[in-house]
């Protein structure tokens, strides 16, 4: 009952919501706290400048939302532990849909898809874990953005 | 007494009265649908659950309520074995054994569940949920999971109301658990639904909640199932189809072996083999009594009802202890 009454009051446009509001952050602060880690051929790294194809992409999704990006530059586990931690919002490290972090961070559906000697490789993005209002817009920014 | 070996006392074959029969072969094809309508709830839960521990705990509740058809289905075909001088009471204890069977599945399953829901609130696991790309559109993946859950919550509750009659029916234990169990899921649904609400209000807690709710009333399911079929596979009285109460026809009979003139005492001794009762009658006869009036007496009782099927009537000079020589009603 308290549920439904929420979902009443809160409007299908609350749903799904962020339990710790990380959207609604980005928006109202204008800062997208990304994570980079230099990976494949997606993000490169040179002195403090971040580049790459999914560098790019987090700049555009970041702008959708009126915000700047503010890059931090690390190891992929620093990162996810960062991210656990609640200091990022996103993290682009040329992961793909077989990271094995899946549990500690959450994933996007692939974005896009390279070959490899490895074979395919599903590009995908991180969020937080349960910030399900920040995955949906990622996910449908995303979606978007498919030709 | 009846005749050993007699094809009357035999379970699923032409001997049983029309009402049985005909509710036999609708339990039969009831259970078919049910395990096919079951086995698409697995499939659909499977494909939308994502990271929801609920959905989790559902799905597995799905596949456990595939055990009692099959268990049904199957321990048919080995109680219309007739008896042999090896197995005298022929092989309708498979029912029981059968009961016990998904009881205990039941209770590890559903206390494997509260442990891994409970972990799961302990460590304060946030349920990601992502997205569907759909006909052109992002759908969020919370709405296909309410969708399956009102899906596999209303079959159950149709094939539950529609088996129970014919539970009561055919005196079968298995098939009434069954039913009780489906009749009873759609709270499981109900209780997935509202976790997934709940995340999506962010309520990230709402999932484990909803995924023990879910696995506490299987575990309870497990622990009421063990206790029914212990009693049965110990020979307790025979009881009503729900264990509810002492089964009326313990009465009935001792109403009837207190009947005959040469009769001074009764007492009975009715236990349940699945479906059909185990009959022991002692009497303490006023002088000497005639075989004769000893088997009339049988067979008098055998007629009271088709579940009355090995009938035997002893003649003794003090009534055993810790028999029914009162009725168990009053």
């Amino acid at each position: 009952m308290a549920v439904a009454g929420a979902v009443l009051l809160g409007g299908c446009a609350a749903i799904p919501a962020d339990p710790d509001g990380t959207l609604e952050r980005v928006r109202s602060h204008g800062v997208l706290r990304a994570g980079a880690s230099p990976g494949a051929d997606r993000v490169e790294v040179d002195g403090g400048e971040v580049t790459g194809p999914e560098a790019e992409l987090v700049r555009d999704f970041a702008a959708s939302l009126g915000a700047e990006v503010e890059w931090r530059v690390g190891g992929e586990e620093e990162l996810v532990s960062a991210m656990e931690r609640g200091e990022l919002d996103l993290v682009a490290g040329g992961l793909t849909e077989e990271s094995p972090w899946s549990d500690r961070v959450a994933l996007t559906r692939p974005y896009a898809s390279t070959a490899s000697p490895d074979g395919e490789l599903k590009h995908v993005l991180a969020v937080p874990l349960g910030e399900n209002a920040l995955l949906f817009a990622v996910e449908s920014w995303l979606d978007g953005q498919k030709p | 007494m009846s005749a050993p070996g007699e094809g009357s006392a035999r379970f699923g074959d032409t001997a049983l009265p029309r009402e049985q029969h005909d509710a036999l072969r609708r339990a039969i094809r009831l259970q078919w649908v049910g395990i096919a309508y079951l086995l698409s709830c697995v499939i659909v839960v499977f494909a939308v659950m994502g990271s929801s521990q609920a959905m989790k705990v559902a799905w597995v509740e799905d596949m456990l309520s595939l055990v009692p058809p099959l268990v049904f289905l199957v321990s048919l075909r080995s109680i219309r074995r007739p008896p042999t001088p090896e197995r005298p009471y022929g092989h309708h204890r498979a029912i029981g054994s059968a009961h016990l069977a998904s009881a205990v599945a039941l209770f590890a399953m559903g206390a494997f569940m509260v442990f891994d829901s409970g972990s799961g609130l302990l460590t304060a696991e946030h349920p990601p949920i992502g997205t569907y790309h759909l006909f052109g559109q992002t759908v969020w993946a919370g709405w296909l999971m309410i969708g399956a859950m009102v899906y596999t919550g209303i079959g159950p509750v149709i094939l539950g109301r529609l088996k129970k009659p014919l539970a009561e029916t055919l005196h079968d234990k298995v098939l009434w658990s069954d039913a009780d169990m489906n009749a009873a899921d759609w709270r499981t649904a109900a209780a997935a639904i509202l976790g997934i609400l709940g995340i999506g209000v962010g309520w990230w807690w709402a999932d484990s909640v909803a995924a023990l709710v879910i696995a506490a009333s299987i575990l309870k399911d497990g622990v009421t199932g063990i206790a029914n079929a212990l009693r049965d596979l110990m020979d307790g009285e025979a009881r009503t189809h729900d264990d509810a109460r002492t089964h009326p026809l313990v009465d009935a009979v001792l109403t009837i072996a207190r009947g005959p003139a040469w009769v001074a005492d009764a007492a009975v001794r009715v236990r349940d083999q699945g479906h059909l009762f185990h009959v022991e009658v002692f009497v303490v006869p006023t002088a000497t009594v005639a075989v004769a009036e000893l088997e009339a007496l049988a067979a008098t009782i055998s007629e009271l009802d088709w579940k009355l099927h090995d009938v035997v009537v002893a003649p003794v000079s003090r009534l055993p202890d810790a028999v029914r020589a009162a009725p168990a009603s009053g």
